[in-house]
């Protein structure tokens, strides 16, 4: 028992070629989790693990995760950031993996902003 | 914080910020000396010397969005409240080296957690830096090399999420081996009867 298998390695890797997303295509939608010490005490952590499972899913190659500090709104962590080409960057407040995959349901595949999640405009 | 993997997610985005692109992982854990140790080295700019000794200070922080810093106050806490310690070295070309130990049994130590999770979300938010997690218990190891997967792999392909995904429920299958493996019997022997947290 140490490190991953070769097989393991090859099985992924195999993956990876059938969804054939070495992402080269250009990022229309910029997802930020805010990770700071505030945003992972308060779940930012969970929050990004429903992301990625819905991007593993949604299987789409022009929405970028990334992660980023504290922005100075501790009391309302775990923030999300929400940016598209075409609307104006939204901040989510008090984000949880339900409240993430609806957002990522209906605001970054559809479009629809959730403004009972949503922090500010910006 | 609630898992000792939240402190780790925490601390490695401290080296991040640092503008490392290499970090190691370290928790070592022996039921027989009764020790886990967590330690995070990067190769970031480091800490100035005038800072070193006022790090566990909640109020001294680098950040401008706000005035408090609490990410290796906590860490200290936690360590502190387990009989152990915190110590943060600093190399003489950069890098910082994080050591944080606990009594393995000390019943204020929070569980390691998902460590699998904690390493998914390094890898989704980060992927142009490589992470070298090791998770050892009684002497078994668990490597995850970040560069060995992109030599393997090809560069990008740890930047789809799909990837990522599977590779942490590969990690956290491996780790529950590991677990069950410190677990066995005749280990349990070796380690007067105590078993491993979940």
């Amino acid at each position: 028992m140490a490190k991953l298998t070769i097989d393991d390695l090859k099985k992924i890797k195999e993956e990876t070629t059938k969804s054939t997303s070495i992402r080269d295509g250009e990022a229309n939608i910029k997802i930020t989790v805010h990770m700071g010490t505030c945003g992972i005490a308060a779940g930012a952590r969970a929050v990004m693990n429903a992301l990625m499972e819905e991007m593993a899913e949604a299987d789409r190659q022009d929405i970028r995760i990334v992660t980023s500090g504290c922005m100075g709104m501790c009391s309302s962590e775990p923030n999300v950031t929400v940016e598209s080409k075409e609307a104006e960057p939204i901040v989510y407040q008090k984000m949880d993996s339900n409240r993430m995959r609806q957002v990522f349901k209906r605001h970054v595949l559809l479009g629809e902003i959730q403004s009972d999640f949503a922090l500010a405009k910006m | 914080m609630r898992e000792l993997s939240l402190h780790i997610l925490d601390i490695v985005e401290n080296g991040i910020t640092a503008g490392a692109d290499c970090i190691h992982i370290d928790v070592i854990v022996s039921r027989a000396q009764d020790f886990l140790t967590i330690i995070i080295r990067d190769n970031g700019r480091g800490i100035p010397a005038e800072k070193l000794n006022k790090l566990t200070d909640p109020f001294v922080t680098t950040r401008t969005t706000r005035r408090v810093g609490l990410g290796l106050s906590l860490l200290a806490a936690a360590a502190e409240r387990c009989d152990g310690k915190l110590a943060v070295a600093v190399g003489t070309a950069g890098g910082t080296k994080v050591t944080a130990t606990f009594q393995y049994s000390h019943i204020d130590r929070a569980p390691i957690g998902d460590m699998a999770a904690t390493m998914a979300t390094l890898l989704m938010g980060n992927p142009q830096i490589d992470f070298v997690y090791t998770h050892a218990i009684d002497g078994e190891e668990f490597i995850l090399d970040t560069r060995e997967l992109k030599k393997e792999l090809g560069d990008h392909s740890l930047e789809d999420p799909m990837v990522i995904h599977r590779l942490g429920k590969n990690v956290r299958t491996s780790l529950n081996q590991l677990r069950s493996n410190a677990d066995k019997p005749e280990a349990r022997e070796k380690n007067h009867g105590k078993t491993n947290d979940r």
